[in-house]
């Protein structure tokens, strides 16, 4: 049977890719991805063995975005804490005094300005929001200009002007806890961070510090590390904090069009034609 | 006037004789008597303007929210239970689907520049159609009749004031009519909705889930079924809720009040 796999579709890192599995398996070919992310996959080992690798870029896009928007937004209008106490048993009366932090025409600090980021700018305009971006390399005018989006060289100026910042990168050794104590301090304390991310991007621990002590206001985490959290994880209590179990993809829009996407690669690299998606190690 | 407290009503009016105005927070004015207050000489004015785009912000949130399955999500991601993220566990994807805006005003119309960048298709159903300008700047069509924007939408967005003619709008047919994989968002009144129709289409799954910034009343009763529901979310009528729309609002409030006390004419007045 190991002799027959020319094509694994990995979803959700199943199965885990390591030496004993490559090397069972002789003919395989191709590993397509279920998503962007190849955090997961240990790049140079694969090649190793001659075997491609392709990602599916371009069909989680929309569906990441829109989590971003989605956490971002409920952050804001503290969306979850409202529902809890809509349908609580305790509550006789609506507080006259439950607050949120307004969207419209606030500015948005963008980390990672890629495929996903670029469409959290195009949502985050049509809120008014003024828009800042953060890149390791600077986008063409046309598409600032597209939408309003300001390039921030430095990330302190972008931290610095913020009242929310999404973080929107891949997870690579460069970015492994780009956001830490010195980040989150740089942040205006009425701040929401939103990552969509990867949860080691962030330095969890220093998170918890700066929400317990005020140092920003609120956060809003799609992935963390590990996923799911251990059970008894301080985030897991606070009430300025909203935790979704990974949703950037799971639409059933997205599923499908993620899997047209990984077959296509596949086919492609069976047939020996370049490969749409390929990830090469760096 | 503040979150409908005091009630004003005959006894209230007449116990004041010097009342010259009432400044109502936010735009609804649906919780007052006009024939009332104006046969007794009291001015009314309300908060019009200040509170569209957090009401428009509020009603994309619980848009993306209940697509996605947000709460349940966090419910989840916090349980003492779980001990893995299941992989098959989907929302539905919310760029793309098309969105039917019910109540074309003001609110209704920042909603459709709002969804338009989430390449939203949208239709609308309004007293008046609005001109192709506006109509072109969102890609909004118009739906003259409602049972057309109800058959095609995924998403049905209220934003009607509450009128007589608006009072259970969306009962029990209008639920019918809707898709079985629609959703339906509420920010208008609890009372343009039939909320024992509503309770039941969710029951039955005649719509798929519904989220709710407003119900009648307001709260719900404690056992009330929609507090039950799992495709339901509610959040506490905080379509205007951000600190700085609250201070807005008090702002154009203390204007109004102060133009009524001097005779000068009354910005926001309502008529």
């Amino acid at each position: 049977m190991s002799k027959k796999v020319q094509a694994i579709y990995l979803w959700w890192h199943k199965p885990v890719i390591d030496q004993e599995l490559l090397q069972s398996l002789p003919n395989l070919k191709v590993i397509a991805n279920s998503g962007v992310g190849m955090d997961h996959l240990d790049l140079k080992l694969v090649a190793s063995f001659g075997v491609k690798m392709a990602n599916a870029p371009h069909a989680v896009s929309s569906s990441t975005a829109d989590t971003g928007m989605g956490l971002l937004l409920a952050s804001a209008r503290r969306l979850v804490e409202g529902h809890h106490i809509a349908i609580s048993a305790g509550v006789e009366d609506c507080e006259a005094d439950f607050l949120g932090v307004e969207v419209t025409g606030a500015t948005l600090g963008i980390i990672g300005m890629g495929n996903i980021g670029y469409k959290i700018a195009l949502r985050a305009k049509a809120f008014e929001m003024n828009i800042l971006y953060h890149n390791r390399t600077r986008r063409k005018e046309q598409e600032e200009q597209a939408v309003g989006a300001t390039y921030c060289e430095k990330i302190d100026n972008l931290l610095q002007q913020a009242d929310f910042v999404m973080v929107v990168v891949s997870l690579t050794p460069q970015t492994h806890k780009l956001i830490g104590r010195r980040e989150l301090e740089l942040m205006k304390p009425t701040a929401t961070l939103i990552n969509i991310s990867r949860g080691a991007v962030i330095d969890q621990e220093a998170l918890v510090t700066a929400l317990q002590t005020g140092v920003i206001r609120a956060a809003a985490l799609d992935v963390t590390y590990p996923e799911p959290l251990p059970r008894d994880h301080t985030l897991l209590k606070l009430k300025n904090v909203i935790i979704t179990p990974h949703l950037g993809i799971k639409t059933d829009k997205a599923t499908y069009m993620i899997t047209e996407e990984a077959v296509e690669n596949i086919l492609a690299a069976l047939n020996g034609l370049p490969i749409p998606s390929e990830v090469l190690p760096s | 006037m503040w979150y409908h407290k005091p009630v004003i009503n005959e006894e209230l009016l007449q116990s004041l004789p010097n009342l010259k105005i009432v400044a109502s927070s936010g735009v609804g004015i649906d919780h007052l008597d006009r024939n009332l207050l104006s046969s007794y000489g009291v001015k009314l004015s309300n908060t019009p303007f200040v509170v569209s785009t957090d009401t428009a912000d509020l009603g994309m949130a619980l848009m993306l929210a209940s697509s996605r399955r947000l709460v349940e999500g966090y419910q989840m991601a916090v349980s003492p239970d779980t001990e893995y993220f299941p992989a098959d566990w989907l929302g539905a994807e919310l760029s793309g689907a098309t969105l039917g805006i019910v109540g074309m005003g003001t609110i209704g119309y920042k909603v459709a520049e709002r969804a338009k960048a989430f390449e939203m298709k949208i239709l609308y159903h309004n007293r008046n159609q609005r001109n192709k300008e506006e109509e072109s700047a969102v890609g909004a069509v118009y739906c003259k009749k409602i049972e057309d924007l109800l058959h095609q939408s995924d998403f049905v967005l209220l934003s009607v004031n509450l009128t007589a003619q608006t009072h259970k709008l969306i009962g029990k047919r209008e639920l019918e009519l809707m898709k079985p994989t629609a959703t339906l968002i509420n920010i208008s009144r609890g009372l343009v909705v039939d909320q024992d129709a509503l309770v039941e289409a969710l029951h039955n799954k005649v719509i798929k889930a519904a989220a709710l910034d407003v119900t009648y009343p307001e709260p719900l009763p404690r056992d009330h079924p929609l507090l039950k529901l799992k495709n339901v979310i509610i959040t506490p009528h905080i379509g205007s809720a951000t600190k700085k729309t609250r201070r807005l609002m008090m702002e154009n409030m203390t204007e109004s009040i102060q133009a009524g006390l001097t005779g000068l004419p009354i910005p926001n007045e309502v008529l």
